[in-house]
């Protein structure tokens, strides 16, 4: 079975995000880079599934700049067994799909894993979109996953508004990982020394053959309103009055 | 310009506040337009469900109706939202950011070759869109460069139209085959509650680690929660400990929440969960830690053992009943 997973070069959670000055995007100094956090539940999943096959091929696919190199490196140091580098120019979820639709034609996996969402954007469309493209099945949000028929059907389950949704579907799929899926792991020592051996192929997004013009241009961007600020209260019968006088809400 | 497509969301024979809300937005974005709004209903046996979508405010419902529409899996209701939206001649189409949604507008968007803006929390004259990236942190102006344009609005960004008139329906009698390798809906096991609804409630009180157990949100929380009539909310520490289920989890990775009265208690306020529930109308923090960034974004602060300030409160909501 060879599965695939994303890993997108994002900002550390909780580093501090402020607007750049001329409004264009963010203040990328200072900023500490990791492997987005649902990618790396994705990644952990495709391990898991490995060990339990015992045969299993985990390839890892970032699109980016060069600098992604070193969250390939992180999954391939957690037991990923090659990467795959695309080099784009900041293309949108559109292009990503684009490009991971070819990736998937080139390396056909059983099952493409990937976060529900990264991050830096949150758009939460990516998975969604390539499944589209391949006309394959997709369980988005996905809480827990078992694979049948020697690995040609899956039934997932995924957290949804109302409660837990069990869906089921034959192989090829794509599905997008939610927290509780699993814990990942931390690479260890031996894992990153032999990741450092592994192959990481880099393949130009330009070569290709596909529209990566952004179809979601952004005009610019803005910090958030900020709130007036608050004020501290003394006791519990303060907050009742300040709840029902002021505020007028109880 | 073309016509603004909705879709009409439903779950258990009712339709949600986030459809009536998807509808709003639909009216802002086809005011810029010229368009007419038209509610799209799938399902298997709509039923009263037709009666109830045309008080919504939208010019048009169109409704398509099959035994392949009973669940809301994505790959069959892609196929039929874009049918649906070449019968009605829509170059936008409007969803709730729900899971549901979230799930099939980008898939929608792939199979239209259409441009996509998600969770959207504002819609401008000039046909751009306000969206929150990096956690509520960076609110981006974004533009659809394609003809044909899905979005997602944030069901807490926009108010439900009010004293609309009936809209006429119509059945499209469209028959979508469904793909070979489709999907199949095995089972729901709902939340059942007689709360409100977290995205939805008026009022929430939401739980942290602070809480330091589950049972705690038991014992201490969930009075206060029902003798203020509120919905339960947790922050992802308390969520990630195990404590209560990721479905009450506030935050960028969880449910994003506005309610007019939002009680955070034993929660420090994690960028990502501040991300979750800082438009709330008044915010209160009760927390023994005089530090936590919560208190950069409460209205009210309370710097107290939640273990006492907790029941004590809670008795004294009582009593004003």
């Amino acid at each position: 079975m060879k599965i695939l997973v994303t890993a997108k070069r994002v900002p550390d959670p909780e580093t501090s995000i402020k607007v750049n000055a001329d409004g264009t995007g963010i203040e990328e100094a200072g900023i500490k880079w990791v492997v987005n956090p649902f990618d790396e539940i994705a990644i952990e999943q495709a391990l898991q599934i490995k060990e339990a096959q015992g045969e299993a091929e985990v390839v890892i696919v970032s699109v980016g700049s060069s600098d992604s190199q070193e969250q390939l490196r992180t999954g391939l140091a957690m037991g990923a067994d090659r990467a795959i580098l695309v080099s784009a120019d900041n293309p949108d979820p559109t292009g990503v799909s684009r490009i991971l639709e070819k990736i998937v034609e080139k390396e056909s996996p059983d099952l493409v894993i990937m976060g529900k969402q990264a991050i830096d954007d949150d758009s939460n469309e990516v998975g969604q979109m390539l499944a589209q493209r391949l006309g394959w099945p997709q369980a988005t949000f996905i809480s827990e996953l078992e694979l049948a028929d020697g690995g040609g059907s899956a039934t997932c389950v995924r957290e949804i508004d109302g409660g837990l949704e069990t869906l089921s579907f034959p192989l090829p799929a794509v599905i997008t990982a939610d927290l509780r899926l699993n814990e990942p792991r931390y690479a260890s020592l031996p894992g990153i020394m032999k990741a450092r051996k592994k192959p990481m192929e880099e393949i130009d997004a330009a070569s290709l053959g596909i529209e990566l013009g952004r179809l979601c241009t952004i005009v610019g961007v803005e910090p958030p309103p900020e709130r007036a600020a608050g004020r501290v209260v003394e006791n519990v019968d303060e907050l009742i009055a300040a709840l029902q006088s002021e505020a007028k809400v109880l | 310009m073309g016509n603004v497509l909705i879709y009409g969301e439903h779950a258990g024979g009712n339709i949600p506040k986030a459809t009536a809300v998807a509808v709003s937005a639909a009216q802002q974005i086809a005011a810029a337009s010229g368009g007419d709004t038209i509610l799209a209903l799938l399902g298997n046996d709509l039923g009263g469900l037709k009666d109830a979508a045309a008080q919504l405010g939208a010019t048009k419902v169109v409704y398509v109706e099959s035994a392949d529409l009973e669940h809301e899996t994505a790959d069959i209701r892609t196929l039929t939202m874009k049918a649906v939206a070449e019968a009605t001649g829509s170059d936008t189409v409007v969803f709730a950011a729900t899971t549901a949604g979230k799930d099939i507008a980008p898939r929608l968007a792939a199979a239209t070759e259409a441009g996509i803006a998600s969770d959207l929390t504002g819609v401008n004259d000039d046909g751009t869109f306000i969206r929150p990236m990096y956690a509520g942190n960076v609110f981006a102006t974004v533009k659809l460069e394609s003809d044909f344009k899905v979005v997602s609005v944030r069901t807490t960004a926009f108010e439900p139209l009010e004293g609309a008139a009936a809209s006429a329906s119509e059945d499209l009698s469209l028959s979508i085959e469904k793909p070979g390798n489709a999907v199949e809906f095995v089972k729901l096991d709902a939340t059942v509650s007689d709360r409100p609804v977290l995205t939805e409630a008026e009022r929430v009180v939401a739980g942290g680690r602070g809480l330091k157990s589950g049972e705690n949100f038991t014992t201490v929380l969930e009075p206060l929660v029902d003798a203020l009539g509120a919905a339960m909310g947790a922050s992802r520490a308390a969520v990630d400990a195990g404590y209560v289920p990721n479905d009450l989890q506030v935050g960028q990775t969880g449910k994003v929440i506005a309610p007019t009265l939002y009680i955070g208690v034993g929660i420090s306020g994690a960028i990502q969960h501040l991300a979750g529930m800082k438009d709330s109308k008044v915010i209160v923090a009760i927390n023994k830690d005089a530090e936590a960034p919560i208190f950069s974004v409460a209205d009210f602060g309370l710097v107290a053992d939640l273990f006492e300030a907790v029941p004590e409160l809670t008795e004294k909501v009582k009593s004003l009943a």
